[in-house]
């Protein structure tokens, strides 16, 4: 369904009308985790978007190069989250080296972000829509661009929060839920943008 | 003092540290998949197989698994659970499989597999670590039924597809849709809140 549209419409369709976050719910733990805090948010949300692009294109790759020609699919779910574990360490160390300014912003994210399954979701949802290469690189940008603008907004909004009167037991992540819960309806609306 | 086997382990799970409630982990199965009764009963016996399972075989090995490569050992440990519930799923019920959709697969990077192996399995025995499994995951299931018993019911007006509502009930559809999800757990959460608070009085 999704193979034949353009390429903008991909990006568009993973960057808002489909967010992973908020209309999919991939990727929750960190976004509740992190968004009380603006600068975290920003970090998490660049190291996201850096990461998301390159584990989805390299797991691409191992799923059309390797496990397909031999007829290992079901090793998907092992060897994608191996693969991706492993890319994110050599980032780790990659980075570290050559651009400790930037490590020390985002460093402490890059280990948060093995685990979080937004990463393992895009990677397999670009296998299951049966997207090429290119069409797979441009879905997982726009979704981890997604994931950083709607995270950028909230921590906003948890921000003001913290400050305004809330009934003592709805403080902290109860409000959050709530908060999330009408940003998911807003981007709900995002639905009338275009027919998929 | 630490007994050899301990039903504080299996209890612990369904309130005092439910996995969702109180550690806030595994979110995302449990706000995507509660729109319908069915689905959510599936993932939580798949969710509970996995945890019991990757549980036991962790807290087997944990005395020769060295400190420093203990995360990828117990990762893969998990995988491999969780492909055998993903092909056993799709075997026996596509249409589960089909609903359940891309959060099959991705149980094994849920928070609370990995958490326990690591926080439990890995230091505890045998039967205190396929307690615990069994108590986070009946734990998990609870919830995800519960969350899911209000918002098929308020939102489509069934439960497992039956009617549970006269019939000139107009479903209010907000509930089954994204949004609902994040305002049920919001109050779901703000209500164990409350009566923690009071106990605490």
């Amino acid at each position: 369904m999704l193979n034949e549209q353009n390429l903008f419409l991909i990006f568009l369709s993973a960057f808002l009308v489909n967010n992973i976050l908020l209309i999919k719910f991939l990727g929750l733990c960190s976004f509740f985790g992190i968004s009380s805090d603006i600068k975290a948010s920003v970090g998490m949300g660049l190291a996201v978007i850096f990461v998301m692009v390159m584990a989805c294109s390299v797991s691409w790759v191992v799923y059309h190069y390797i496990l397909a020609p031999f007829h290992l699919e079901f090793l998907r779910t092992l060897t994608f989250i191996l693969t991706i574990a492993s890319l994110v360490q050599f980032e780790e160390i990659f980075i570290r080296k050559k651009a400790p300014a930037l490590y020390k912003s985002l460093g402490i994210y890059l280990p948060l972000i093995t685990t979080n399954c937004a990463i393992l979701g895009v990677a397999f949802l670009g296998i299951d829509y049966k997207l090429t290469f290119i069409q797979n690189l441009l879905y997982s940008f726009g979704a981890s661009c997604g994931y950083c603008l709607s995270i950028l907004l909230f921590a906003g909004i948890r921000e003001k929060l913290s400050t305004a009167p809330i009934p003592e037991n709805l403080k902290g992540i109860p409000i959050a839920f709530i908060t999330a819960s009408l940003m998911s309806l807003a981007f709900l609306g995002f639905k009338g943008l275009f027919k998929l | 003092m630490k007994r050899l086997i301990d039903f504080k382990n299996f209890t612990k799970g369904i309130w005092k540290e439910n996995p969702v409630l109180y550690l806030m982990l595994g979110l995302c199965p449990l706000l995507a998949i509660s729109g319908s009764v069915s689905d959510s009963i599936g993932m939580g016996i798949a969710f509970t197989f996995v945890l019991v399972c990757s549980n036991i075989i962790i807290s087997l090995i944990r005395r020769f698994v060295p400190a420093h490569v203990r995360i990828p050992v117990f990762i893969v440990i998990i995988a491999t659970f969780v492909t055998i519930t993903d092909y056993s799923v799709a075997a026996f019920s596509p249409q589960l499989h089909k609903n359940l959709g891309v959060f099959l697969p991705l149980i094994v990077v849920n928070c609370i597999v990995l958490g326990r192996a690591e926080a439990f399995a890995s230091k505890n025995n045998v039967i205190n670590s396929f307690l615990d499994g069994l108590g986070m995951g009946i734990g998990f299931t609870i919830i995800i039924v519960f969350m899911a018993v209000i918002r098929e019911g308020i939102g489509n007006g069934t439960i497992m597809g039956r009617p549970v509502f006269p019939e000139n009930y107009k479903p209010f559809l907000f509930m089954i849709l994204p949004p609902g999800a994040f305002l049920v757990i919001g109050f779901l959460i703000a209500l164990k809140n409350t009566i923690e608070g009071r106990r605490k009085c």
